[in-house]
């Protein structure tokens, strides 16, 4: 069923969903960015639909909102545990298409992998709902179409800002308020069919002839480990446990998990010195192969959803589109 | 409700021997039923977690071997009998132990690499008639290094038991080691072309030890003779879970943490950092 809302109309629509929900959407982050007076793209919590930015993708990604950077796992005090406390309020979030394919990808790590789902990840996703926004044009680092993550069916409304109204189809009413908000209006999501930049994803990696292939080492020379691509990746999931204690009561702290990143130091460190892929050139390698292979391989999809924030992100203007790219054109090469 | 998979249960340290200057071997009270080479993730609340394997049990407890590198290793160390320990797991995929029934079953450990396969070696000591024939080689630094030195002369009275060190040290010489074991210095890898293989197919190899020791151990069977399918290797990597979610021990597809520690030789000689 679609919909048409004036702004005033939205932000009833808004006020009512924050009785029950936390409505996260992308906003500018004043003095965030490279400069410290730029602004920049990122999820927060909104009020009124003003404040989404629906004309930049966002530089973060959506993931935060549901799984957090640092997340208390759980609090002990001498020999009690006690579990964190989760808010019991709906997540709300607007994110795009290739977002909740990213968020698809996260289901498949924390709920199926593995014997059992992870328990903390499920808490808070059993609470999520999406509104997508429709992407009526491309920006300029997407290569979702080559991906085949540029639609989605799985959202409960979508939106999108046209001549001074806000459109939406809704899938799934949330307590029947964008009924009552909204004024009936035929609206279908708009994805894009095409972007600026078309990706060759290679189809067969094999792995012994990508460990060689001397375009990690050029990589390597420039990659200088600072982990950024795997933080505003909607998909990656790697984190760390890390305990503090308390310095009041060192009988008292708590367990936490945090971000953690493939292409930082320290991500397979062992005891008595021993790691594995010591150069950035193997660990782009490593990152790029869990990206467009190995994950597909496990749960047959690839993990990158072509959103091209990495790209957009790395300091040194390292595209892993152009790099899915090569080694796709290479695989085609070699082939004929 | 679904169960909380990260909050670890209470395990009473029944018991605490020690074995090196650095190596602890803690008996916990526990009612878990594990399998021969899983591990459990240990906690010292306050200062972390990390994966340890069971190096043996029974009933009413496990045994836990431990050498102190860091943080939460150096925090167990300080602890004693009736002290606690938080556990959660066991984890992992284990040795098939019913594949080694009826076979020439050889063990080839480095290091600390002893303490995941000494519920097997104990297994097989207690049912000597499972099996055909039973070598034990275990190879360390120093002799200052040598774990389980009782049970290496309990095991050398049904099996022959070869250690070597890979050089002396000031602290120690060869005579740490029971004189019923054969005593030798060099690599582990040098007692390979020794062994006796009176029949080929029967022989079945458990490697356990530091990476490079389980390649070039491994590559000395395969020189031998032996097929790829009948070694199997356990491997360590960092591990924040065990659980196949943090990603800190992924290889390529494959996480250690669920599809491993242990591995058939096959899988493992595919598996690139
Ligand atoms: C399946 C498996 C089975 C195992 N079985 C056994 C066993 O039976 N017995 C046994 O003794 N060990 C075993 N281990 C190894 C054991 O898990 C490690 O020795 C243990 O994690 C060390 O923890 P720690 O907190 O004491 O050391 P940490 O303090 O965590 O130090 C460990 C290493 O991590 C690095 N490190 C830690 N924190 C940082 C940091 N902030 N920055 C940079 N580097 C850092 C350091 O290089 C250090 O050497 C096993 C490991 C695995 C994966
Ligand atoms: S790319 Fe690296 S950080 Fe991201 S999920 Fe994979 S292993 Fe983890
Ligand atoms: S953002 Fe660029 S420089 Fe930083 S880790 Fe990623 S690829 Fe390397
Ligand atoms: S230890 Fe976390 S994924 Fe294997």
């Amino acid at each position: 069923m679609g919909y048409k809302y004036t702004a005033a109309a939205f932000n009833q629509l808004l006020e009512n969903l924050r009785k029950k929900h936390r409505v996260y959407a992308p906003i500018l982050l004043k003095g965030k960015g490279k400069f410290s007076d730029a602004d920049l793209v990122g999820y927060d919590e909104i009020a009124r639909v003003e404040e989404v930015v629906f004309n930049q993708k966002s530089y973060f990604s959506p993931k935060e909102t549901f799984y957090p950077i640092t997340q208390t796992l759980f609090y002990f005090a001498g020999d009690e545990f006690k579990e964190s406390v989760v808010d019991e309020k709906g997540i709300i979030v607007f994110l795009r298409a290739c977002d909740i394919q990213a968020v698809e990808r996260l289901d498949k790590i924390m709920l199926e992998n593995g014997l059992s789902p992870d328990y903390y990840y499920e808490r808070l996703r059993k609470h999520l709902k999406f509104i997508v926004m429709d992407c009526q044009e491309s920006f300029d680092s997407c290569f979702c179409v080559s991906m085949g993550t540029n639609t989605t069916k799985n959202y409960s409304a979508s939106v999108r800002y046209e001549n001074g109204l806000y459109l939406s189809d809704v899938k799934i009413d949330i307590d029947g308020l964008f009924a009552l908000y909204g004024e009936q209006f035929e609206v279908s999501p708009q994805f894009v069919e095409t972007n600026k930049q078309m990706v060759q994803v290679p189809q067969n990696l094999n792995l012994e002839s990508v460990a060689i292939n001397p375009i990690w080492e050029e990589y390597g020379a420039r990659c200088i480990a600072c982990g950024r691509c795997t933080v505003v990746c909607p998909s990656c999931s790697c984190y760390t446990m890390q305990d503090i204690f308390y310095e009041d009561n060192p009988k008292c702290g708590e367990r936490r998990r945090v971000w953690a990143s493939c292409h930082i130091d320290g991500f397979t460190d062992m005891a008595g010195g021993h790691s594995f892929r010591r150069t950035n050139g193997e660990r782009m390698r490593f990152k790029v192969m869990h990206k467009i292979n190995d994950f597909k391989q496990r749960f047959g999809v690839h993990m990158c959803v072509g959103c091209g924030r990495c790209d957009n992100a790395c300091p040194e203007y390292i595209s892993l589109a152009h790099c899915i790219d090569r080694l796709g054109k290479e695989e085609v090469g070699n082939c004929g | 409700m679904v169960n909380n998979n990260y909050l670890p249960f209470k395990a009473k340290i029944l018991d605490k021997y020690q074995q090196t200057e650095l190596d602890w071997t803690y008996r916990l009270e526990c009612q878990i039923k594990p399998i021969f080479g899983q591990f459990m993730e240990v906690s010292l609340p306050g200062v972390g977690e990390c994966p340890i394997s069971i190096s043996d049990f029974g009933e009413g407890y496990i045994e836990m071997t431990i050498r102190t590198v860091g943080q939460v290793t150096e925090g167990i160390e300080k602890l004693n009998p009736e002290d606690y320990l938080y556990l959660r797991g066991p984890y992992g995929i284990g040795f098939p132990i019913e594949s080694f029934y009826n076979k020439h079953l050889i063990i080839a450990t480095g290091g600390t690499g002893l303490a995941p396969v000494k519920s097997i070696i104990n297994y097989f000591y207690a049912h000597p008639e499972l099996l055909k024939q039973c070598d034990i080689l275990t190879g360390f630094k120093t002799p200052s290094d040598v774990l389980f030195t009782s049970d290496l002369d309990k095991w050398s009275q049904l099996f022959r038991v070869e250690v070597t060190v890979d050089k002396l040290d000031e602290f120690g010489n060869l005579e740490v080691i029971p004189n019923s074991c054969s005593r030798k210095t060099g690599l582990i890898t040098s007692l390979i072309p020794e062994v006796q293989l009176p029949s080929l197919e029967d022989v079945r190899v458990v490697i356990v030890g530091p990476p490079i020791m389980m390649r070039y151990t491994a590559q000395e069977f395969l020189c031998r003779g032996l097929k790829q399918e009948n070694i199997w290797v356990s491997f360590e990597r960092k591990m924040s879970c065990g659980l196949g979610k943090c990603g800190h021990c992924k290889i390529d597809e494959t996480y250690v943490c669920l599809e491993g520690p242990v591995f058939n030789f096959t899988k493992a000689q595919t598996l690139l950092d």
